[in-house]
């Protein structure tokens, strides 16, 4: 279906939908739902939400399926108004909710009731928090997805971050509410790591013994320039390899790729999907999610492990996540 | 963070490239090696894990009419008869990224069904490239670096014109945001490095030089390339069937046109 049939449907059935009215927006607030993955080939990165795996549990508290769209907020959450009420969750980091006077756990579903507001305020743990409802927030896709890509404007609501003013539909649910909760366990598992695990770059080899030895020996922070396209890192610079012409190619999600200045970058959700520098490393799938909830001034180190061990990492977290006990009701 | 700067790495020299390839990429000993047995290399293919969910698949390491035209066939075949599993594709000048789900593939296993795709490749026929004309206004506030690239090489604005406009371009790949399309190549008289300082945003629709690489900008980004000229037509639009105006293996002309037609067409 054209997306312009969806955004007529949606248009006619807004009568019939709830909402949630954007009282304050945060400091960068967007829908987001897994990614669009397959475009590729027409220049157009997966996007999606920065830690897919707090999405991921938030829709399961709330009942929904796991790529249903919520909002991610950056740093600093927003206040949200429910004229209808909702069945909602937070999930990732602790942003200080409160719904109207109460406090709210990040991690448990809850029942607002028509005309209450939900309010976030700074993080007091990672760099984002997912805000997920019952139905999730109804916007036109674009290539099959909900998320917004902020470069180019597209997907999402309007393409951009939430301005105050702005009324997001809530799609069509049912269902009583049931309270949920992301189970402890599950909880210490996702708290941001200060190491990093990666796998090996496809230009390792291009890199001196000694600079290799300084990648992986040395403390990186997460610089002020870091968004959903990279992380730039400040630390022990690394040399460039000499003798060496890097051709374009195709450049992977979590690749750490290293600019003649020597500050290595973390390719991250909103990546350009070719890219020029050579790559040292890349952080390994069952680590990305950790990506999403680094702020600037963050302190990380890199683990080299094993392809095998890479691979029996997510195995293992993708177990425990589906496991039956990672929510309890 | 500083896109400039990503495009800016992009430092090519199609014409001259001196990347070593000596057969198989070595396996790196110390750390992080391969979790199977390598396979045998099919016509000068070289696999090499990416990640732990992508593999490289590089043909050879020159930019080269042969390497584009097997990048193509095997993103063709891959998109024709799609592998399960594979989640993605980014093709670039010799090498195609094939993203996998690591839960139901590892490389020894996609490496495996891709040597039978490549193993097609030479008899596969290719419809037939398509040819785009892209209408650009040359110089002016559309083109402010064209008196510069002309100065560079001691032409005159209307030479760089002329010599732009009269090449048939190849779109290698679509990379870097959405619709932006690598065309080559720029003949060697034309071709100019990048800016020192990339701007901070450039305006959608122009038209720039990087080396002896050229193409338009989709979008409001950051950029380091050249920029002689400007095109009213859309390079990515996201409410029609085909998004992107240009696909991977296109045969590109610039056919200049005034501001005038430039309004025109804007408004049309």
């Amino acid at each position: 279906m054209l997306h312009t049939d969806i955004r007529r449907a949606i248009h006619g059935a807004r009568e019939f939908m709830n909402s949630i009215q954007i009282q304050t927006p945060g400091l960068l607030t967007t829908v987001q739902d897994l990614g669009r993955e397959g475009f590729g080939p027409m220049g157009v990165s997966a996007s999606g939400a920065a830690d897919p795996i707090s999405l991921r549990l938030g829709n399961r508290l709330v009942g929904n399926l796991a790529n249903t769209a919520g909002l991610e907020m950056t740093l600093l959450g927003g206040a949200f108004v429910f004229p209808e009420g909702a069945i909602v969750a937070l999930a990732g980091s602790d942003f200080g909710a409160r719904l109207d006077d109460a406090k709210v756990d990040v991690g448990t579903s809850i029942e607002v009731h028509p005309g209450q507001t939900l309010r976030l305020g700074p993080t007091r743990s990672g760099a984002r928090c997912y805000l997920c409802v019952q139905g999730g927030i109804a916007v036109p896709p674009f290539l099959r997805s909900a998320s917004t890509h902020i470069l180019c404007g597209l997907g999402g609501f309007e393409g951009r971050p939430l301005k105050t003013g702005d009324a997001l539909l809530i799609g069509s649910a049912s269902g009583p509410f049931r309270k949920r909760t992301i189970a402890p366990h599950i909880s210490e598992h996702l708290f941001p790591r200060k190491v990093l695990r990666v796998t090996s770059g496809p230009q390792l080899e291009w890199f001196s013994e000694s600079s290799r030895h300084s990648f992986y020996s040395g403390t990186y922070r997460i610089s002020e320039q870091c968004d959903r396209m990279g992380l730039r890192l400040e630390g022990a610079p690394i040399s460039q390899p000499h003798h060496r012409a890097m051709i374009t190619e195709g450049v992977s999600l979590g690749a750490v790729q290293v600019p003649p200045g020597g500050s290595p970058i973390i390719l991250f959700v909103e990546q350009q999907t070719t890219g020029g520098y050579p790559k040292i490393a890349n952080v390994i799938s069952a680590d990305l999610h950790r990506l999403g909830q680094l702020r600037p001034r963050d302190e990380i180190r890199f683990e080299l492990v094993t392809w095998e061990a890479a691979q029996s990492l997510l195995v293992e977290q993708e177990k425990r996540l589906a496991s039956e006990e990672s929510i309890l009701e | 963070m500083g896109l400039g700067k990503a495009l800016e790495a992009v430092r090519i020299h199609l014409s001259a490239l001196t990347v070593p390839s000596s057969g198989r990429v070595k396996k790196a000993s110390e750390i992080g090696s391969r979790a199977h047995n390598p396979l045998p290399m099919i016509q000068g293919v070289q696999f090499k894990p990416a990640s732990d969910q992508s593999l490289l698949v590089y043909f050879g390491r020159k930019v080269t009419r042969d390497a584009h035209q097997r990048v193509r066939k095997l993103l063709h075949l891959l998109e024709s008869k799609p592998i399960v599993g594979v989640r993605n594709l980014h093709p670039a000048y010799c090498s195609l990224l094939v993203v996998f789900d690591p839960l139901r593939l590892r490389h020894g296993d996609l490496e495996n069904i891709l040597s039978d795709y490549l193993r097609r490749l030479a008899r596969l026929r290719l419809p037939a490239a398509r040819k785009v004309e892209i209408p650009t206004c040359y110089g002016g506030e559309f083109g402010p670096d064209l008196e510069e690239v002309a100065r560079l090489h001691g032409m005159t604005p209307a030479q760089v014109v002329e010599l732009h406009s009269s090449v048939t371009y190849v779109v290698y790949f679509l990379g870097f945001v959405p619709g932006f399309a690598y065309l080559g190549v720029v003949p060697e008289a034309l071709a100019t490095p990048r800016l020192a300082n990339p701007r901070r945003s450039t305006p959608p629709g122009s038209v720039g030089i990087a080396d002896n690489q050229t193409g338009v900008y989709p979008f409001s980004t950051p950029g380091g390339w050249r920029l002689i000229g400007r095109t009213p037509t859309a390079m990515f639009r996201p409410n029609q069937k085909d998004m992107s105006f240009l696909s991977i293996g296109d045969r590109v002309c610039f056919t200049p046109i005034s501001a005038a037609q430039f309004t025109a067409l804007e408004n049309s």
